[in-house]
């Protein structure tokens, strides 16, 4: 799996919060127009591998790339990271989806797409908000240019979110637990707008509850308990056919 | 006795404007350095903000005043006791808005500057366009109350004979031997204060086109 051209590459990830070690030995690589899905019971380090992705936070030991942009590279399972201008770079590899969303309640729609652009990336403003008005379109939010956050559903925020992100033309989409703060009627429209993507080819990574919708969207799952991959392969393969006794347990429960 | 107390008034609404304009900013640089990780300065700027509360602000401006003539003896003009009066002031309220600024900042959930790290956003970029304008609302009735605590204190001047409005009423009530300078100059600083508050309810309602 290991590839030269993956569009994201960790190997041996570690990462410890004081005495407790929440990744133990992660490897995993994503290849352009991949979907993997991440699933595994609450406290199994799925947050903290995605946050370690987004440089959120720090790996101890392990090699992360995006590309031939290189983050860390490993020295005697030490994590070295490299210079702020290669991480800065790194950022503009990847994009994130929060649970929560974390719009930025005081500015309208519009200028949660656009500011980052303009500002970070010196995007003409004409052109963000262009760009701004067709991606909110294909999100089912047109006319909500000049709302705010506090004005929309969670799901209708969630969809500004991953405009947002999708603004910055991410080779990967980073997605953590997405609908989990969403009552099911407002999952649907988020999990379609993910399944767009997905059929699109959008190379993505997503930590998720919903299996069916994993097992549909997923190329690859990866099935995370204690810090560490119990099992992964094909979507249909872990989700229909688990071959672990954890991952059976985990399956049956989140039923 | 108007056109004194009008010339007074000129004075006041002058130290109430002026301390504004450098204490807001002011406050901003004391609370990030009281939150910096570099300890030296964190501790500095505590100390700072703890004396600056700490002390009397009457004494502040005496020592302002006097200091340059008694400790290095320096001879400055008459024009001295403005300089003093804006400096003690912009210090002094400077160390009670950073500690207001610095409650609101850490208010601002951690969410917020995730997502802007991960947009590419800088550090600053990120202080001035995401955190700062959120924290304005929040802190806005706090501000409020020392913006008001303010108008009052600018009579704190006469220490140091600047003739600013309370400074002028007292001068005219022992000349005259009546109360009614003090009586209208107390209507003069409510009337300010009603405009404070004007003003503040003005800008309280234009951010609350949100809420979080
Ligand atoms: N910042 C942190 N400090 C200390 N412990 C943490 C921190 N973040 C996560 N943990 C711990 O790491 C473990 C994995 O958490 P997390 O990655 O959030 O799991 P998941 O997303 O799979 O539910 C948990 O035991 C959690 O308590
Ligand atoms: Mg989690």
């Amino acid at each position: 799996m290991t590839s030269e051209n993956a569009l994201l590459s960790l190997q041996h990830a570690r990462k410890s919060f004081g005495e407790t070690q929440v990744l133990k030995d992660i490897s995993l690589t994503v290849n352009q127009g991949e979907v993997l899905a991440i699933i595994g019971p609450s406290g199994g380090g799925k947050s903290t591998l995605l946050r370690c992705c987004t440089l959120l936070e720090t790996l101890d030991g392990g090699e992360l790339s995006f590309g031939d942009c290189v983050v860390t590279v490993d020295q005697g399972g030490q994590a070295i990271y490299q210079g702020k201008d290669a991480l800065r770079r790194a950022r503009t590899h990847f994009g994130l989806v929060f649970q929560n969303f974390n719009l930025f309640p005081h500015y309208t729609v519009m200028k949660n797409l656009t500011d980052a652009p303009v500002t970070v990336q010196k995007m003409p403003k004409a052109e963000a908000e262009a760009k701004a008005r067709k991606l909110l379109a294909r999100m089912g939010l047109e006319g909500k240019e000049n709302m705010v956050p506090c004005e929309l559903s969670g799901g209708q925020q969630q969809r500004v979110a991953i405009a947002r992100a999708l603004m910055l033309d991410p080779d990967v989409l980073f997605f953590d637990e997405p609908t989990s703060a969403l009552d099911p009627e407002l999952t649907k429209g988020v999990l379609k707008v993910i399944r767009d993507l997905a059929e699109e080819h959008m190379t993505m990574v997503i930590v998720t509850h919903e299996m069916k919708f994993a097992r549909d969207v997923a190329d690859h799952v990866i099935f995370m308990d204690g810090g560490v991959i119990v099992e992964q392969g094909p979507a249909a393969d872990v989700i229909d056919n688990p071959q672990h006794d954890r991952t059976r347990a985990f399956l049956l429960s989140e039923e | 006795m108007m056109s004194l107390l009008g010339s007074g008034l000129v004075l006041t609404g002058q130290i109430f404007i002026v301390t504004l304009l450098g204490s807001l900013p002011l406050g901003v640089l004391i609370a990030l350095g009281r939150m910096s990780k570099f300890k030296p300065l964190a501790w500095l700027m505590r100390a700072y903000i703890s004396f600056m509360r700490g002390t009397p602000l009457m004494l502040q401006l005496m020592a302002l005043m006097f200091g340059p003539y008694y400790l290095f003896g320096m001879q400055l003009g008459s024009d001295w006791k403005f300089w003093a009066c804006d400096i003690g002031f912009i210090l002094n309220y400077a160390a009670y808005f950073a500690e207001i600024y610095r409650s609101g900042i850490q208010s601002i959930p951690r969410g917020q500057y995730e997502a802007a790290e991960v947009l590419g956003y800088t550090k600053a970029q990120t202080f001035m366009r995401i955190v700062l304008p959120q924290v304005i609302k929040r802190i806005l009735p706090a501000m409020g109350n020392e913006v008001i605590t303010l108008v009052k204190d600018t009579s704190l001047a006469f220490v140091l004979g600047v003739m600013e409005m309370f400074t002028q009423a007292k001068a005219i009530a022992a000349s005259q031997v009546s109360m009614l300078p003090y009586i209208i100059a107390a209507g003069i600083y409510w009337g300010f204060t009603i405009l404070v508050e004007f003003i503040l309810a003005r800008i309280e309602k234009k951010l609350n086109y949100y809420h979080d």
